[in-house]
């Protein structure tokens, strides 16, 4: 326990900016001990979006009906057009309509 | 491997990936002030709070953070929990390490210091696709700051004025970005094999495993597949 009196809060987020800047640099530290294979490029260029994907599930899942419909929304339009901005655009759209509804 | 090249970064590549940012950037902020009025209703003094917002720079860790905060703080929870939230990037940054490592390590950790989601989302899909430059996680990666830092400001100030950001739909706005940036990759039947099998490792693992687990458990199990499968010779 640190008491937030006397600087321990300044403390405190010190620490925490110093675990998150850990975290950033970790990845690329650790991997300069790890000699570069096929094998493990191919582990880190699949891990890329599987990254992505796994913050999404539990937000697809918690997500209310309108939330859901917003990605699907974003989903329809990357397949068909490509274009990231108009699809976010589209899926925030929509979840502000159904709500209003 | 030989066939990749060290990504440049000029104030051009700078600026536009700072104009790109820009409007998720602004959606950010809607966070930021969420962020600033739950810091002030936790009871963190004005300097803390900004200080915070500017150094720590991640939202879920700083909000877990509040809920940790009171007269005495424990420290290993606290650390442990932003730890736990923020693994995530030590993954982020190992897919950038190909092109990171033919930096020199000031340029290579340097432009580090500001990654997060989607300055990182969206700088992959540019060097996976040949544009090789920094510009989207450093530039957009101070958009992203700065927004983060203003906003934080402003929920502290005006906290009681903001609206309802669920009414707008600014809370799906991450996630409809995120999804974007995973459909704007390139996408192969190896790929795909990684995202489903990386997403149902990671909702048997939010599930079931201990709470912040889910992304790296998943992002491991889709990287094993990608370990597993590997491309044809190009």
């Amino acid at each position: 326990m640190i008491a937030i009196e006397d600087g321990g809060a300044l403390l405190l987020i010190a620490l925490m900016a110093l675990v998150t800047l850990l975290a950033r640099f970790g990845g690329v530290l650790l991997m300069s001990f790890i000699p570069m294979g096929r094998r493990v490029e191919g582990f880190i260029n699949a891990m890329a979006g599987s990254v992505l994907v796994a913050v999404l599930v539990p937000v697809a899942v918690k997500a209310d009906g309108a939330g859901q419909l917003a990605l699907l929304a974003t989903a329809v339009l990357m397949l068909l057009f490509r274009r990231p901005m108009p699809a976010i655009a589209a899926g925030i759209l929509v979840a502000a309509l159904v709500r209003a509804v | 491997m030989s066939h990749y090249i060290a990504p440049e970064l000029s104030p051009a590549a700078f600026k536009q990936g700072f104009w790109r940012l820009l409007p998720i950037s602004l959606f950010v902020a809607v966070f930021g002030a969420a962020f600033g009025l739950a810091a002030v209703q936790t009871g963190l003094p004005g300097h803390e709070i900004v200080l915070m917002s500017a150094t720590v720079f991640a939202g879920t860790a700083q909000f877990a953070a509040l809920e940790l905060w009171g007269a005495e703080v424990p420290v290993l929870p606290l650390l442990a929990t932003t730890f736990a939230i923020n693994a995530r990037m030590l993954l982020m940054g190992a897919t950038l390490y190909p092109w990171m490592s033919l930096l020199p390590p000031g340029r290579r950790y340097g432009s580090l210091v500001i990654l997060s989601d989607a300055n990182w989302a969206m700088n992959l899909n540019d060097l996976q696709s040949g544009r090789n430059t920094l510009g989207a996680l450093v530039g957009g990666g101070f958009a992203l700051w700065l927004t983060w830092l203003t906003g934080t400001i402003i929920g502290m100030v005006f906290g009681s004025a903001i609206t309802d950001p669920k009414a707008l739909g600014v809370d799906m706005v991450m996630g409809c970005f995120m999804l974007s940036m995973v459909l704007a990759g390139r996408r192969t039947s190896r790929t795909v094999m990684a995202w489903v099998v990386g997403g149902a490792a990671a909702y048997a693992a939010w599930l079931w495993l201990p709470e912040n687990s889910h992304v790296v458990v998943g992002a491991l199990a889709g990287g094993l597949v990608g370990a597993l499968w590997l491309e044809d010779k190009a």
